[in-house]
């Protein structure tokens, strides 16, 4: 026998006191906790995802189409980057105003190559209120999971009002699951020493989020 | 289970030397305090907590009642999405497969993300004896990992050690695992830091191989999930050219959507946040990002023998939250390390005796680590009735009975050390079966008292060593109430 008929045989030995009939997983589950906490306008859902992205050490901008190639220019001089990672779909207008090379992740680029690029920009797939988290699932204008993880300034692009949501609930309905997913609420951080928290260990240290209307 | 510490004395030993030691209680108390209030204030933001946390209660219940059907879900999801599973009934076999995984990449080296389940089976000796280093990267198993420490609390595994104690860990034990620690580091918790980074991240730019655990998988879709905060779980996970997850099997829920619930509950349960700063999702494999060959390995190592209980299955809810060490009583004062397991504190006491049985003598006193006192039940996100099962367990340990042991069928003898206890329940049962014998028996001891001694001989020694007897009345009650009819002819 191997191990998996073993282990197959002992859980249902285990469960032999579980009746045939139970009742289904739709009716074992109440649903009756909340979809959202709280009831907020749409710019209260942006604002409230700004206070706790903020809360969390993110840094945060905002910006209509006008002003975004101009704002990322200046944030990208102000870390003194020559460098900057983009994902393959970064719309070009972003970024037309950008001094610094731009970098594209190709599958030859090494991790160590990778680690000399001071900073990358990407956009996100959602952003949740609540909790003040981004998501990316590796679309074209988010890219790898590597590029928002090896420098150590990112800078992402959340479109609002149309990228919020309220909370993880309804996060979850609009994400795709056979994606790569990457939750990201507010720079790496360590509560080990002491449960002292302190910003920046493996993960990027900066991250800038920029709010862009429209 | 394989992982009892090797010569770990039981539970009131070991107990008592971490008691002794004033830096140990001084930083267990100020980090379990700490987290202890943060909790609170996040949970509290949340109206619906109850509504969660019977919500998760009933998805884990639900999952381990039909626990087969779902691992053949997982199987087959996981498999249509380009993993390979592999099963493994005990920490024997899981290292096996860990390692000949390895050894067919070539690699002699594994990046971890921090994980229980491959603490409990012991995966980094099993690795070493095979010329395979495994190299910790979360910050706090670094620091247990250098200082050839055990970790002594499932979130923080570290938090025995105040900054002084792990600038000196760094200082003197870096160089021998690759970089050193910068010259004139401080114990600032930003130069500690700094320095693990700057150590961990030669080692994650040319890792080939990671090894990982999961906080869930998701039976529907094949999606493990990994929660974290440092980022080192996101290099582990992403760089490796070859991913190998250990997953105990009862960290499955049926569907996506399940993620819902846990996903609000654990941050705020364990570090007290919203949301903790990472985490990573993934499903089999996917075409030019992240690992291209993913193996996950199902962990058996006791669980089926635990769900075999009726009233202990309940511990196989855990979520590895952590919050009810931080609000137990006897956790802050005795350390994790007098627990003599990976997993410590209240659901440390009621599942390392499951896992592993209640044959050594450890594992017998561990259902004793605790006041019963319930507040582990209070905060537990997913109500596991941990003061329920340290009863059942106490029961099973003193009585013995019918229990399942590695698959099998049992029946346990009462364990040695509570013959005193044992010969004292069977005597008090027969006193108060025979009335007239009882009362015979209470005034003699109330004459007699006079003579009695202040401590207890023979076994009942080291009860009476930190407690004081009770004192006898002059007077039986039962004698005072016949005497005065119920108090009201006296005084």
């Amino acid at each position: 026998m191997n191990s998996r008929e073993r282990i197959l045989g002992r859980v249902r030995r285990a469960l032999a006191d579980v009746p045939a009939g139970e009742r289904p997983y739709e009716e074992a589950v109440p649903r009756d906790y909340l979809r959202e906490h709280g009831e907020r306008t749409v710019e209260e859902s942006v604002d409230l995802l700004a206070e706790n992205l903020a809360d969390y050490r993110a840094i945060v901008h905002r910006a209509d189409a006008a002003d975004l190639p101009l704002l990322i220019t200046r944030l990208l001089a102000a870390r003194g980057a020559e460098e900057v990672l983009v994902p393959p779909g970064l719309p070009d207008w972003w970024m037309t105003a950008a001094d610094p090379v731009r970098i594209h992740d190709r599958a030859e680029l090494t991790p160590q190559r990778l680690d000399r690029v001071g900073s990358v920009v990407t956009g996100c797939a959602v952003a949740i209120a609540e909790t003040g988290t981004l998501v990316l699932d590796g679309s074209p204008d988010q890219g790898r999971r590597r590029i928002s993880l090896i420098p150590d300034h990112h800078i992402c692009v959340v479109r609002v009002p149309s990228q919020v949501v309220a909370s993880v609930p309804q996060a979850l309905e609009r994400l795709a699951p056979t994606r790569p997913l990457t939750w990201i609420s507010g720079p790496s951080a360590t509560s080990d020493i002491e449960l002292d928290r302190v910003e920046g260990v493996h993960g990027p240290r900066t991250l800038e989020v920029i709010l862009l209307d429209g | 289970m394989s992982g009892t510490f090797v010569g770990m004395p039981a539970f009131p030993e070991a107990a008592r030397a971490a008691v002794d030691d004033a830096t140990l209680r001084g930083n267990l108390r100020h980090a379990t305090h700490t987290i202890r209030a943060k909790r609170a204030g996040a949970v509290a933001e949340l109206a619906d907590w109850a509504e969660l946390r019977e919500a998760g209660r009933r998805i884990k219940d639900h999952t381990l009642r039909h626990l087969d059907r779902y691992l053949e879900q997982l199987e087959a999801s996981v498999t249509a999405a380009g993993g390979t599973v592999h099963w493994a009934a005990d920490a024997d076999e899981a290292n096996r497969i860990v390692a000949r995984l390895v050894e067919e990449t070539g690699e002699s080296e594994v990046v971890k993300v921090k994980s229980m389940a491959t603490q409990e089976i012991g995966l980094n000796e099993a690795l070493e004896a095979e010329g395979i280093r495994a190299y910790e990267t979360d910050l706090a198993e670094l620091i247990v990992q250098l200082g050839k420490d055990r970790p002594s609390h499932i979130l923080v595994p570290a938090i025995h050690r105040n900054r002084g104690e792990i600038r000196e860990i760094f200082a003197h034990e870096m160089a021998a695992w690759g970089r050193p620690a910068p010259e004139n580091l401080t114990d600032t918790p930003a130069d500690l830091a700094e320095a693990a980074r700057l150590h961990l991240r030669e080692k994650f730019l040319r890792a080939r191989v990671g090894v990982s655990g999961a906080n869930f998988m998701v039976a529907e879709t094949g999606t493990l999930v990994v929660v974290e905060s440092e980022g080192n779980g996101r290099m582990c996970l992403t760089l490796p050219e070859t991913l190998i997850s250990v997953v105990g099997i009862e960290k499955i829920v049926p569907t996506w959507r399940d993620l819902e619930v846990f996903l609000q509950t654990l941050p705020r349960s364990s570090t007290a946040e919203r949301m903790n700063p990472y985490t990573s999702m993934w499903t089999g494999t996917t075409d030019e990002d992240g690992p291209r060959a993913f193996h996950l390995v199902l962990l058996d190592n006791g669980r089926t023998d635990a769900l075999a209980d009726q009233v202990g299955r309940q511990a196989l809810r855990c979520i590895r939250c952590s919050a009810c060490l931080n609000v137990c009583p006897v956790y802050e004062r005795a350390g994790g390390h007098a627990y003599g397991s990976v997993y410590p504190g209240p659901i440390g006491a009621i599942l390392s005796p499951q896992l592993r049985g209640t044959g050594s003598e450890i594992d017998a006193s561990l259902p004793y680590a605790s006041s019963l006192c319930g507040a582990c039940y209070e905060v537990c996100p997913v109500a596991i009735d941990i003061p329920e099962v340290l009863v059942h367990l106490r029961e099973r340990v003193v009585e013995g009975g019918p229990a399942v042991r590695g698959g099998n069928k049992v029946v346990l003898r009462p364990a040695k050390g509570h013959a005193a206890e044992r010969a004292a329940m069977r005597a008090a049962a027969w006193a108060f079966g025979h009335p007239g014998a009882l009362g015979t028996g209470q005034r003699l001891a109330s004459r007699s008292r006079r003579l009695h001694p202040r401590t207890l001989p023979g076994p009942g020694r080291a009860w009476s060593h930190t407690r004081d007897l009770p004192t006898l009345p002059a007077e039986p009650f039962r004698d005072w109430w016949q005497r005065t009819r119920g108090g009201k002819d006296a005084k």
